[in-house]
């Protein structure tokens, strides 16, 4: 099944389909947004690039040495009215570019809210070498590597990072952005529909970073509900202590739950009040290898 | 005694290295036994090696890229069949502390050991030519400079062998290069190949500059100045700016690593971003760097293969120092997603979109050189068109990634890799192909074979569209870069499709390096006589192939804008060259040892401290400062040509010319 | 030959006459220029690296980690002392460039040997205030603030050694040899260098303990 339809995408995506990662694809407002300004800018400059790109071939062609109906004309290197052309043609096009950049830059800013009848659901992220921590603040639990939200409900996702840096990104979903050690990042998203939207990290970590991602799954508001029982339900507490044996490095971690959260631990996290991870464990002073892989 | 070094740093359960190692090992001492064996020792030592002549270190600089272009494809090579051959439950064959080393050693290479030495070993070797001078301001410091730049290559392609490379990515961005996310060498490989080979860079950079606004033949105002030399100054003028910030940089991670400092780590207050923000001030200049010499040369084989002067050329020079001012204006895009604030990222959006007018004024005005000229299709006019063609698309995606919104999608992905090897193959890349045959002929008196060059030219651009039209699409499709194994099945397709497009190109180097071993073997059919194989406009046509040690007998007066071309019409229109000039002895400078010197001190300095052994560092130290004091000591600098000799090597020119001019005789000046 | 020809831009600059061309006339510039010019510009490119230093000073001067403050750690008396030294050897250096102009060996070497003691003392000064700072466990490792500062002016530090080390040898080459033109030339880069480092550290001064002891 999978084979087959591996075998027929190439097609499909040659006929303006798309697979389930493409940012052309929008599950919500902000990439539906950014897809927007993408294919604006794009025709903008389409509209000025296809005829040069003519003009080159055409140019080429015409002027061959070959050719006699050309004109040779070795004394045309100047014109003050090319040049007042040639300046132009670029500027006016960026200074359109310009204002397209400047309003898209403020409006799909990553920290500014998305307005919703809804109040956002708060989501705290934490990247950890190399596996995803999702905390929900309100609710009191914590998945790693599996979230869930509701749909139609704007999301605000603070993050931060337990080691280096990251970037949490769910293509269908729009925005990326950075997570970094002893700073918190502010990032607005929103799934419109239930579905599984393929997530990633999408700045180098580590060995492990490849399969550092995760599938987030939007659920119908009451299913999100019924979700959050289960999960505190099953019980289990995420504190300091078990925050320092998860920030140790690992991968292909299964997903896992915490029915209950010490309150406030992101913020510990942020403020460094719980350590920077340790990074890797072997290849230090006098050990016998130099550096080896810290994967497993 | 040997610091961290031990026999375990030799990956010897690691196949691919150790092959690839042994490969490379058995081909360099085959080389050298042949040397040996020929007795060529002598001649390398006495005209390479130690030679401070500005065209041979020039040629030493393209050889040593292109070889470190080759290494970096080969990387190129492994990274694109790795991603299609570890896709759902497949691993592929490179575990990813491998894997990781082979990414950041490509982008390493492809830019620091190889664009960075074809560019500047093709502005070495043409702009004192260009300026109708007899070398660049200081020779011997010229020397230093490439053999500095060797030695950091040489430091990377150890790594291969001793220890590891780095598994940071090609800038090794805080806190994963500290100490505690890469407590390995690798790092310190990458920090201390860089450090010496940038010094090289830097002094280069110093040169050059120095050489074009100091030193040009009388009569050659600024506004007289062939477009390469004027980008050629926009670039050093930019190394001199950009790189002591490298330096500073990897200094600060250097103190970090190996004294605990904290500048960047996460701990005591160290500040990432610092890192980021830095790296980058360097690194966007660093592009532009690369790119307007390739510029310049896209202007001289455009313009020559036009047969035209180059089109609006004071609006070119207007361009270019444009961009080398708004170049230190955008850093900031190469990390709109740390969550700035519109108004920062706006700001740095629109200034990087600014830039593009620069370009876009250049893409205008050599269209316009075309247009009304008379155009001949040798390869490095290919290059050329293909450049007009595939790089206007390069520049559109980067504005695109300029945007924001869009950005936010895009980074990271497969579609900025896309963009800039875009940008850096049609750009710089093809322009160095462009430059490389259209100054081939001038440095080593033949031409290339143009069958060859030709294939070479449609299978390397075939290739190239392939492969990053794939790798385009992936972007879109949500792939992010540098994923030693792939979860998300549904991107098979276009890694596939990739892996053939580099299969094409390696095809198209196949024929490059055909192309060369036939010229070599059909020089004497392919023998630039005359010095001008193109009918070339600048003064670099006006000397024989290859030039003499002295570039010009008597240093030519420049009229007007285009002085060789004028020199040229003038000998036809009255149909002689003139009166023979009065010949004087020309003093040359001396060769030294110096360089070459220095790099092995330096090198000694960059291992040791890799590798901690303490008392070796101290020793690299101690010898390069005695190398300083002997270069320091020498009482004579120059050796004098006597002009019996300049007028022999001269008469042989003119005979040349005059046989040129007897057989153009009958056809329309 | 017409103007016409010669210059195919025609951009109103008489087209091909030589009067006009500006620089570039006379052909390549002397060396002692180029040495001079070329020094200048590596200059420049020195002063960018202290930049790069000095903006991560600058960054980091708040992030002292619950460590000492710029308040709590320096003294004025041996900044001054330091200041002081560093400012009177580039005079001396100064006076060692007019002698060597006029010819006149002993001056020289007297002026080049006070510049060189002075700047060992600046030098001495500077690694007994790092050797106290990290006896009292102030070292670069304790904090970020603490890494930039010695960072920035360990690298002066550096230079001022590496110029003393230029200094000796120049000295010895010129009781050697005597008033060569390319000692002549390195005489004159080092004055210059010796003056940029001058000028760096009335900056390092002004931003590292004036600032900081406000």
């Amino acid at each position: 099944m999978a084979s087959r339809a591996a075998r027929l995408l190439p097609l499909l995506l040659l006929l303006g389909g798309c697979s389930g990662a493409s940012i052309l694809r929008p599950g919500g407002p902000i990439s539906a947004n950014n897809r927007t300004i993408l294919l604006n800018s794009l025709v903008i400059m389409l509209a000025i690039i296809i005829p040069t790109m003519i003009a080159t071939l055409a140019f080429a062609w015409w002027f061959r040495a070959g050719n006699d109906k050309a004109r040779h004309r070795p004394e045309f290197v100047y014109s003050g009215r090319i040049e007042l052309i040639v300046w132009s043609i670029p500027l006016l096009t960026i200074l359109f570019l310009s204002g397209l950049i400047w309003i898209g830059s403020h409006d799909l800013d990553p920290a500014r809210p998305i307005a919703s009848k809804a109040p956002p659901l708060e989501v705290q992220v934490v990247s950890l070498d190399w596996k995803w921590l999702f905390v929900y603040p309100a609710q009191g639990i914590a998945t790693l590597n599996q979230p869930v939200i509701p749909a139609g409900v704007p999301i605000r996702f603070r993050l931060t990072s337990a080691s280096v840096m990251n970037s949490f990104f769910v293509p269908r979903l729009g925005s990326q952005i950075y997570t970094m050690n002893g700073m918190a990042t502010t990032l607005h998203l929103q799934a419109d529909r239930p579905g599984s939207y393929y997530g990633q990290s999408a700045h180098y970590s580590g060995d492990g970073f490849s399969d550092m991602n995760f599938r987030l799954q939007a659920v119908p508001a009451a299913d999100f509900t019924r979700w959050v029982a289960g999960v505190k339900a099953a019980g289990g507490l995420l504190d300091g202590p078990a925050y320092a044996q998860l920030a140790r490095q690992s991968q292909h971690e299964p997903a896992k739950h915490w029915g209950a959260v010490q309150p406030g631990l992101f913020d510990r996290v942020v403020a460094q009040h719980l350590p920077p991870a340790p990074g890797p464990e072997q290849g230090r002073d006098g050990q016998p290898q130099i550096s080896p892989g810290t994967a497993e | 005694m040997f610091g961290k070094l031990t026999w375990s740093a030799i990956p010897f359960s690691q196949p691919i290295p150790l092959i690839a190692a042994g490969g490379v090992a058995l081909a360099l001492f085959a080389v050298l036994g042949w040397i040996t064996a020929k007795g060529h020792w002598p001649y390398l030592w006495k005209e390479w090696i130690t030679s401070v002549d500005h065209k041979r270190i020039g040629v030493m600089y393209v050889l040593l890229g292109l070889v470190m272009l080759l290494r970096g494809f080969v990387d190129a090579i492994m990274m694109r069949t790795q991603q299609a051959t570890a896709i759902g439950h497949a691993q592929g064959y490179l575990p990813p502390e491998h894997y990781d080393q082979i990414f950041s050693a490509h982008g390493t290479i492809m830019i620091f050991f190889g664009a960075m030495p074809v560019i500047i070993g093709l502005m070495n070797f043409v702009v004192p030519l260009q300026l109708g001078v007899r070398d660049v301001a200081f020779p011997t410091l010229n020397s230093t400079s490439f053999w500095l730049t060797a030695s950091g290559a040489l430091l990377v392609n150890m790594s291969l062998v001793i220890g590891e490379f780095a598994r940071t990515g090609w800038l090794p961005y805080a806190p994963l290069s500290e100490t505690t996310y890469s407590p390995g060498v690798g790092v310190d490989y990458y920090v201390w190949a860089i450090q010496i080979s940038g010094v090289g860079t830097l002094m280069s950079g110093i040169n050059l500059v120095t050489t074009i606004l100091k030193l040009r033949a009388p009569g050659m105002s600024y506004l007289r100045m062939p477009m390469f030399c004027w980008t050629a100054l926009g670039a050093n003028m930019l190394i001199v700016a950009a790189f002591p910030i490298l330096t500073a940089t990897l200094g600060m991670l250097a103190l970090d690593r190996y004294l605990g400092f904290h500048f960047f780590t996460n701990e005591a207050g160290g500040n990432m971003m610092m890192f980021v923000n830095l790296i980058w001030a360097w690194g966007h200049p660093e592009v532009y760097i690369l790119i307007l010499p390739a510029f310049g040369i896209f202007s001289e084989v455009i313009s020559t293969f036009s047969s035209k002067p180059l089109f609006g050329y004071r609006s070119m020079v207007a361009a270019t120092l444009f961009i080398v001012v708004v170049s230190f204006t955008v850093w900031l895009h190469h990390f709109f997603t740390m969550g700035a604030g519109g108004d920062v990222n706006a700001a740095f959006g629109i200034a990087t979109s600014i830039i593009a007018v620069g370009t876009g004024v250049k893409i205008y005005n050599w269209l316009f050189t075309m247009y009304g000229g008379r155009l001949r299709f040798p390869t490095p006019m290919l290059w050329s068109i293909a450049f007009l063609m595939t790089f206007i698309i390069g520049g559109m995606t980067g504005v695109l990634l300029a945007v924001p919104p869009a950005d936010f999608m895009l980074h990271n992905s497969m579609f900025l890799v896309a963009h800039f090897h875009n940008v850096i193959n049609s750009g710089v890349i093809f322009g160095a192909f462009a430059g490389i045959t259209f100054w081939f002929p001038k440095a080593f008196g033949f031409r290339l074979d143009e069958t060859w060059g030709k294939m070479a030219f449609w299978l390397t651009l075939a290739g190239f569209l392939i492969v990053f039209g794939a790798l385009y699409v992936l972007g879109l499709e949500g792939m992010t870069r540098r994923l030693q194994h792939i979860d998300f099945t549904e991107w098979a397709p276009w890694l596939y499709v990739s892996v053939g497009g580099i299969g094409v190109m390696m095809l198209g180097v196949a024929s490059q390096i055909v192309q060369i071993v036939v010229s070599i073997r059909n020089r004497e059919a392919l023998r630039d006589e005359t010095g001008d194989p193109w009918d070339g406009r600048s003064l670099e046509w006006a000397t024989s192939s290859p030039p003499p040690v002295f570039n010009f007998a008597v240093l030519p007066r420049v009229h007007g804008e285009e002085p060789y071309w004028t020199i040229k019409r003038t000998a036809l229109e009255s149909q002689g060259l003139g009166d023979e000039p009065d010949y004087e002895p020309i003093e040359m400078p001396r060769n030294s040892a110096t360089g070459v010197a220095t790099a092995f001190f330096a090198t000694l300095i960059g291992f040791a401290m890799i590798w901690s052994i303490w008392w070796l560092a101290a020793l690299g130290f101690v010898g390069a400062y005695a190398t300083f004091v002997v270069f320091a000591w020498r009482d004579e600098e120059e050796k004098a040509i006597p002009a019996e000799e300049v007028a022999r090597i001269d008469r042989v020119r003119r005979a040349a010319r005059q046989a040129w001019l007897d057989a153009n005789r009958e056809q329309p000046a | 030959m017409t103007a016409k020809a010669q210059d195919p831009y025609r951009i109103g600059r008489g087209g091909g006459e030589d009067t006009n061309t500006g620089r570039g006339e006379g052909g390549p510039a002397s060396k002692r220029t180029t040495v001079g010019y070329g020094f200048w510009i590596y200059l420049l490119s020195d002063i960018i690296l202290f930049s790069g230093f000095f903006a991560a000073y600058a960054v980091l001067a708040k992030q002292t980690a619950g460590g000492p403050s710029p308040r709590e750690l320096f003294g004025q008396e041996r900044v001054a002392l330091e200041t002081a030294a560093l400012l009177l050897s580039s005079f001396t250096c100064g006076l060692a460039g007019v002698a060597a102009e006029r010819r006149k060996l002993l001056p020289a070497q007297l002026w080049l040997l006070a510049t060189g003691v002075l700047g060992a003392a600046f030098l001495g000064l500077e690694l007994a205030e790092f050797a106290e700072m990290i006896g009292e466990g102030a070292g670069p490792q304790r904090s970020a603030f603490l890494s930039a500062f010695f960072g920035l002016v360990g690298l002066h530090g550096l230079h001022i050694g590496v110029g003393l080390l230029w200094l000796g040898t120049m000295m010895a080459q010129l009781w050697v040899k005597g008033f060569q033109p390319q000692v002549l030339r390195r005489l004159m880069c080092f004055n210059l260098f010796w003056h940029a480092l001058d000028i760096v550290w009335v900056g390092i001064f002004t931003m590292v303990y004036l600032m900081g002891s406000i």
